[in-house]
C-alpha cells in the first residue's frame, strides 16, 4: 500500500517536472493565437531548456557560492513544493509533513535566495531586480497568507489534502469567503508567477522587468534550472488553485485507474486554466511599478474580506 | 427553495454587495462608478426578491421592483445623462490614497461587525448575519463621501449609503412597512432631482464639479 | 378634521403657489395659507386642551400636549414669517437678487416646508417621521441656494450632503428600533407607531435600543445642529434668504429635537437608565460651549445669530437630557421662547441687512436712528436671547439652571460659562450696530412691523407672567415625557 502511494508521489513529481514546460508552451501558443501570430511549437520550451543545458556556464569573477548554489536550491524547493500539493490524489504520503504555510515558506526561501543571488554579482540590474522583487513579495505574501488562511478557516484545516477533501465533499459550496479567497488567489498568482499586469515574462526591457533583472547574470545550466523552476512554479500555482477551489476529479482512493483518470483530468483543468490566464493577460496591460501597491492591495483586501465574511456570514 | 440554500444565497449576495461597495470606494472613473452602483442595486433587488419569496412577504416584491426600477435604471440613467451633459471625463483624484482608503474600509467592516454582533444574535431570521454587511455598506458610502472631492462621486456615495440602509431594513426585519419604504423611495427620487439641479448650478457657477473649489465659507470669515 | 385642514392647507397652498408663485398676489396667498394653517393649529390645540390626546386617520396621526404645542408654534411662526417675507422678498426682487422663477419656487417650497414640519410633528409613525424630516431638508436645500451666488451654492451643497448623511444614520436607528419593536408588537406598520411603542417600551430589547439611540442621536442631532455635527448650520443660515433663516432657526431645529426627544422616551423606557439622557447632555453642553466661543469670532450678522441658535439648541438638548420635571418644563418653555425671539431677531436682521445691503456687522451702524423698530427690535431681541429678565428666556434658562444645580452640580459652571460668553459676545456686537449715527450706506425702507412686535410681545408676556393654560399644558407634556 505504502509502496503504491510512493509511486503515486513520484508520478506526481514527474508530472510536475515533465509537464511544466508543456504548460508554458501551451500558454505561449494561446497567446500567439489571440494576438494573431503564428505560434512556435508546443514543445519549444523543452528545446529551449535543452539548448541551455548544452551550453557552458559563464560565471562572473566575483560570484560567490550563493550564486552557484541558488539554481539548485530553487529547483529543489519547487520540487518539494510540488510533492505536497495534491494534484493526482488526496492521499499523498508527503502531505502530512507540510501544510499550506510551509508551502508559502518554500516559495519564500526560493525567492530569498534568488534575490541574494541577484545582488551577489553586484551589477546594477541584479540589485534593482532584487529590490523590486522584494517589494512585490512584501505585498504579495501577506495577501497570499490571508487568502490561504481564509480557505483554511472555511475548511477547518491548514493541511492541503484535508482542504481538498472537504472541498471535494461539497460541504463548502457557495461560501462567500471562498469566492473572495479565489479572487485574491488569482491576483496573487499573477503577481507571484510574474505575469501581466505585474511583470511581463516575454520582454527584457530594462526599465520594467522584475524577475528577469534578477537572473540576468545566469547562463547555461544554471539559467536552465531557474527557468525550469519558474515554469514549475506557474504550473504549481495552477494546480494549487485547482486543489483548493476545484478539486473535483482528483483521486480519492489509491486505485491505479483512478489515478490515471485524475492525471488526465488535472491536465485538462490546467489546459483550461491556461486559457483563463491568457484571457486575463490579453485584457490587461502591464502596470507601472508604483501602481502595484494598488493591485496587491486589492488582493489583500479581497483576502481580508473573505476572512471577514467568514466570520460575519458563516 | 429551502431555507438553508436561501440563507446561503443571501449571504453570497451580501458578500457581493460588500464587494461592490469596496469597488466603488476605490474606483476612480465616473462611468465605472455609475455602473457599479447599478450592479449593487441589481444585487439588492435580487436579494430582496429572494428574501420575500422565502419569508413569504409579498410587500418585499414591491420593494424589489422599486429598487430595480429606481436604483438600477432611473438613478444610473439620470447620473449618466448628467455626466454626459456636463462633459465630465476627468478621472477624479481622491483625498486619501487608495490603499489607505481600503484599509479604513476594512476597519469599518470590522467595526460594524462588532457593533452588530449583539443585535444579530437576537435575530431569528435567515438574513440576520447580513446586518453587519449592511451597516458596513452604509459606513463605506460615508467614507466615500468624505474621501472624494467630486460632486458626482459624493452623490454616488450618498446613494450607496441609501442602498446600505435599504439592505439593513431587509436583513434586520424583512423590510420596513410598505408606507415607509415608499416614502423613502420618494425622498430618494426628490433628492435625485435636487442634485440634478445642483450639478448644473455648481457647474455654471464654478465651471467644474470639483467641490474643493467650494471652500469660501470658513470659520471666522 | 381639523388635523386634515392643518396638513391639507399648506400642501394645497404649495400646489397653487407652484403655478402662480411669481404673480403679484402670491405673497398674499402665502400669508393667507399660513394664516389658515395657523388658525387650524389653534383649533386643534383647543380640541386637545379640552379632550386630551387623540388619534386620527386610523392611528396614523397622533396629537398630544407635546406635539400640538409645537404644531401651534410652527404654524404661528410660519404665518408671521410669511408676513415678513412679503416686504422682504419684494425688495429682493427689486434689487434683482432673485428672479420670477425663483419667487415661484420660493413660495411653493415655503409651504411644502411647513407641510413637512407639521407632518413630522403630527405623525404617529416613526418611519414617516423620518421621511417627513428628510422632506423638510430637501424642500429647504434649494431655498438656501436661492441667490445662486457661489457661497450660497456652497452652503446649500454642504447642507444637502451633511444633513443627508446625518439623516441616513437616523434611518438606520429607525430600522433598529423597528427590529426591536417587531419582536414585541409583531410585524407590519403597527410596530412603528409611537403610541404602541411607548406602551411596550419596557419590553423592548435594551441593547438594541441603546445602539439605535446612538444612530438616532447622530442623525437627528445633525439636524438639530449639535456640535460637532453643526457645520452646515451657520452656512445655510447665513447664505439663504432671511425668512428661510428665520424658519430654519426657529422651527426646523425644534422639530428635529422633537424627533430626538420622542425617541429618547422609548429608549429610556427600555433601558431603565439615564444613558440616553447622558449622551444628550454631553452633546448639549458641548454645543453651548463651542457655539458661545464661535460667536465671538463672527463678522457676518446672520452667521453670528445662527451660532446663537446652536447654543440655544444645546441648552434645550441638555435640559431634555437632564430630565426631571423642572428641566423638562424649562426645555419646553425654552423651545417656545427661543423660537419666537430668534425669528424676531432674524426679521430685524433681514431688514437691517437690506438697509445696508450687506451682512457684514462692521458696516451696519445707527439702527436706532435709522429705523427705531429695527434697532429696538434687535436690541430687545438680543436682550431676550441672552437671557435677561423680564423676557421669557430668562425664566426658562433659570429653570434649567436650577435643575442643573440640583441634579448635575458639576456641570453648572460650564453651562454658566457658555451663557456668559454668549452674552458678552452678542451684546458687544449688537451694541455697535444699533447705536451711533446713520452711516452713508444706510437707506431707509418700509419694514414689516407686525411680526417683530407680535413675537417680542409674546416673549415679554411669557417672561412676566406665564399664562395658566400654558403652564398646565407644559405640565401635561412633562408628564408625557417622563
Amino acid at each position: 500500500m505504502m509502496l503504491g502511494r510512493l509511486v503515486t508521489e513520484l508520478l506526481q513529481v514527474a508530472l510536475l517536472v515533465g509537464a511544466a514546460p508543456l504548460f508554458v508552451g501551451w500558454v505561449r501558443m494561446l497567446k500567439c493565437w489571440t494576438q494573431g501570430r503564428t505560434s512556435a511549437s508546443l514543445l519549444q520550451p523543452y528545446r529551449d531548456l535543452a539548448k541551455l543545458f548544452s551550453k557552458d556556464v559563464v560565471l562572473a569573477e566575483n560570484a560567490s557560492w550563493i550564486f552557484r548554489f541558488t539554481p539548485y536550491l530553487v529547483f529543489g524547493t519547487t520540487i518539494i513544493a510540488g510533492a505536497v500539493v495534491p494534484m493526482l490524489t488526496i492521499n499523498l504520503p508527503l502531505a502530512p509533513i507540510a501544510d499550506v504555510i510551509v508551502l508559502v515558506g518554500l516559495f519564500a526561501i526560493a525567492r530569498f535566495f534568488t534575490a541574494l543571488a541577484g545582488m551577489d554579482i553586484g551589477t546594477a540590474f541584479g540589485g534593482m531586480g532584487s529590490s523590486r522583487e522584494m517589494m512585490v513579495a512584501s505585498l504579495a505574501e501577506p495577501a497570499m497568507l490571508m487568502a490561504i488562511f481564509t480557505v483554511s478557516l472555511a475548511n477547518k484545516s491548514t493541511s492541503l489534502s484535508h482542504i481538498a477533501e472537504v472541498m471535494y465533499s461539497g460541504q463548502s459550496l457557495l461560501k462567500p469567503s471562498l469566492a473572495f479567497a479565489f479572487i485574491a488567489f488569482i491576483l496573487i498568482t499573477l503577481a507571484e508567477t510574474g505575469r501581466i499586469p505585474v511583470d511581463n515574462p516575454s520582454t527584457h526591457l530594462e526599465l520594467t522587468m522584475l524577475h528577469e533583472a534578477m537572473v540576468l547574470e545566469y547562463s547555461g545550466r544554471h539559467l536552465a534550472l531557474i527557468e525550469w523552476a519558474g515554469m514549475m512554479k506557474l504550473f504549481l500555482f495552477m494546480a494549487l488553485g485547482s486543489a483548493l477551489f476545484f478539486p473535483w476529479g482528483i483521486a480519492i482512493s489509491d486505485g491505479p485507474l483512478e489515478i490515471a483518470g485524475a492525471g488526465i483530468i488535472i491536465l485538462a483543468k490546467l489546459a483550461a486554466s491556461g486559457i483563463v490566464l491568457v484571457v486575463i493577460e490579453t485584457g490587461l496591460a502591464k502596470m507601472r511599478l508604483f501602481r502595484l501597491t494598488e493591485f496587491l492591495g486589492s488582493a489583500f483586501l479581497m483576502a481580508t474580506l473573505g476572512m471577514l465574511s467568514f466570520f460575519i456570514l458563516e | 427553495m429551502n431555507l438553508q440554500i436561501a440563507a446561503q444565497i443571501n449571504s453570497f449576495l451580501a458578500a457581493f454587495v460588500l464587494l461592490t461597495a469596496f469597488a466603488m470606494l476605490v474606483q476612480k472613473r465616473i462611468y465605472s462608478l455609475i455602473h457599479i452602483f447599478a450592479w449593487q442595486g441589481l444585487l439588492l433587488s435580487i436579494n430582496t426578491a429572494i428574501v420575500g419569496y422565502v419569508a413569504n412577504k409579498h410587500h418585499l416584491y414591491i420593494s424589489s421592483i422599486m429598487t430595480l426600477s429606481l436604483k438600477v435604471f432611473v438613478l444610473p440613467y439620470i447620473l449618466h445623462v448628467l455626466v454626459v451633459r456636463l462633459k465630465i471625463r476627468k478621472e477624479v483624484e481622491t483625498l486619501v490614497n487608495i490603499p489607505m482608503t481600503m484599509l479604513i474600509g476594512l476597519a469599518l467592516v470590522i467595526f460594524s461587525y462588532h457593533l452588530m454582533a449583539p443585535v444579530s444574535e437576537l435575530s431569528h431570521l435567515i438574513t440576520k448575519s447580513t446586518l453587519a454587511i449592511a451597516l458596513a455598506t452604509v459606513l463605506i458610502g460615508l467614507l466615500m463621501m468624505i474621501t472624494r472631492k467630486h460632486a458626482v462621486t459624493q452623490i454616488i456615495g450618498f446613494l450607496a449609503m441609501e442602498n446600505g440602509l435599504f439592505f439593513a431594513a431587509t436583513s434586520a426585519t424583512y423590510g420596513m412597512p410598505l408606507v415607509v419604504e415608499l416614502g423613502v423611495a420618494l425622498d430618494v427620487l426628490i433628492a435625485a432631482f435636487i442634485f440634478g439641479i445642483f450639478f448644473f448650478h455648481i457647474h455654471t457657477t464654478f465651471d467644474s464639479l470639483d467641490v474643493e473649489q467650494m471652500a469660501k465659507l470658513k470659520e471666522g470669515d | 378634521m381639523t388635523l386634515l385642514i392643518l396638513l391639507g392647507v399648506p400642501l394645497v397652498a404649495a400646489l397653487i403657489l407652484a403655478f402662480v408663485g411669481e404673480r403679484k398676489l402670491a405673497p398674499e396667498i402665502n400669508i393667507f395659507g399660513s394664516a389658515a394653517t395657523c388658525a387650524a393649529g389653534f383649533m386643534l390645540a383647543l380640541q386637545v386642551y379640552e379632550q386630551g390626546p387623540m388619534m386620527a386617520g386610523g392611528k396614523f396621526f397622533f396629537v398630544d400636549a407635546f406635539n400640538v404645542y409645537l404644531a401651534v408654534l410652527t404654524s404661528f411662526v410660519s404665518m408671521t414669517t410669511a408676513v415678513f417675507s412679503r416686504r422682504y422678498m419684494r425688495r429682493e426682487v427689486e434689487h434683482g437678487r432673485v428672479g420670477h422663477v425663483q419667487m415661484r419656487f420660493y413660495h411653493a417650497m415655503f409651504q411644502l416646508f411647513i407641510f413637512a414640519m407639521l407632518l413630522c410633528l403630527l405623525t404617529n409613525n416613526i418611519g414617516v417621521l423620518w421621511i417627513a424630516m428628510e422632506l423638510a431638508t430637501l424642500s429647504t436645500v434649494l431655498l438656501v441656494s436661492l441667490y445662486r451666488t457661489p457661497t450660497a451654492i456652497e452652503a446649500a451643497w454642504k447642507y444637502f450632503i451633511l444633513c443627508g448623511v446625518g439623516i441616513s444614520q437616523a434611518l438606520f436607528g429607525t430600522v433598529l428600533l423597528y427590529f426591536a419593536a417587531e419582536k414585541v408588537l409583531g410585524e407590519g406598520g403597527e410596530a412603528l407607531l409611537w403610541t404602541n411603542l411607548s406602551q411596550v417600551s419596557g419590553q423592548l430589547e435594551p441593547t438594541v435600543l441603546s445602539l439605535a439611540f446612538v444612530f438616532l442621536m447622530v442623525g437627528y442631532g445633525t439636524k438639530v445642529g449639535l456640535v460637532p455635527l453643526h457645520n452646515w448650520l451657520p452656512d445655510a443660515h447665513s447664505e439663504g434668504p432671511t425668512p428661510i433663516s428665520a424658519v430654519l432657526s426657529g422651527l426646523l431645529l425644534n422639530i428635529a429635537l422633537y424627533a430626538l426627544v420622542r425617541c429618547k422616551v422609548l429608549v429610556d423606557g427600555a433601558t431603565h437608565s439615564h444613558q440616553a439622557g447622558n449622551i444628550m447632555m454631553g452633546f448639549g453642553l458641548l454645543s453651548v460651549l463651542v457655539a458661545a466661543f464661535s460667536l465671538l469670532r463672527q463678522k457676518d450678522i446672520k452667521r453670528m445669530f445662527s451660532y446663537s441658535s446652536i447654543e440655544h439648541m444645546g441648552i434645550t438638548t441638555f435640559a431634555f437630557g437632564l430630565g426631571g420635571p423642572i428641566a423638562t418644563f424649562g426645555a419646553l418653555l425654552h423651545m417656545l421662547v427661543h423660537s419666537l425671539a430668534k425669528s424676531a431677531i432674524f426679521f430685524t436682521v433681514g431688514h437691517a441687512s437690506q438697509m445696508h445691503r450687506t451682512q457684514d456687522m462692521d458696516k451696519i451702524r445707527g439702527l436706532f436712528k435709522g429705523n427705531p423698530l429695527v434697532g429696538w427690535g434687535m436690541m430687545f431681541g438680543v436682550m431676550a436671547i441672552v437671557g435677561m429678565p423680564p423676557f421669557g428666556i430668562f425664566t426658562s434658562e433659570f429653570l434649567i439652571l436650577t435643575a442643573t444645580i440640583k441634579d448635575a452640580p458639576l456641570l453648572t459652571p460650564f453651562l454658566l460659562l457658555g451663557l456668559g460668553v454668549a452674552f458678552a459676545g452678542l451684546f458687544r456686537k449688537v451694541q455697535q450696530m444699533v447705536s451711533g449715527d446713520i452711516p452713508d450706506n444706510q437707506r431707509s425702507l418700509k419694514v414689516a412691523h407686525l411680526p417683530v412686535l407680535l413675537h417680542m410681545g409674546l416673549v415679554l408676556i411669557i417672561g412676566l407672567y406665564l399664562p395658566d393654560f400654558l403652564s398646565r399644558w407644559f405640565h401635561t407634556a412633562v408628564e408625557l415625557l417622563k
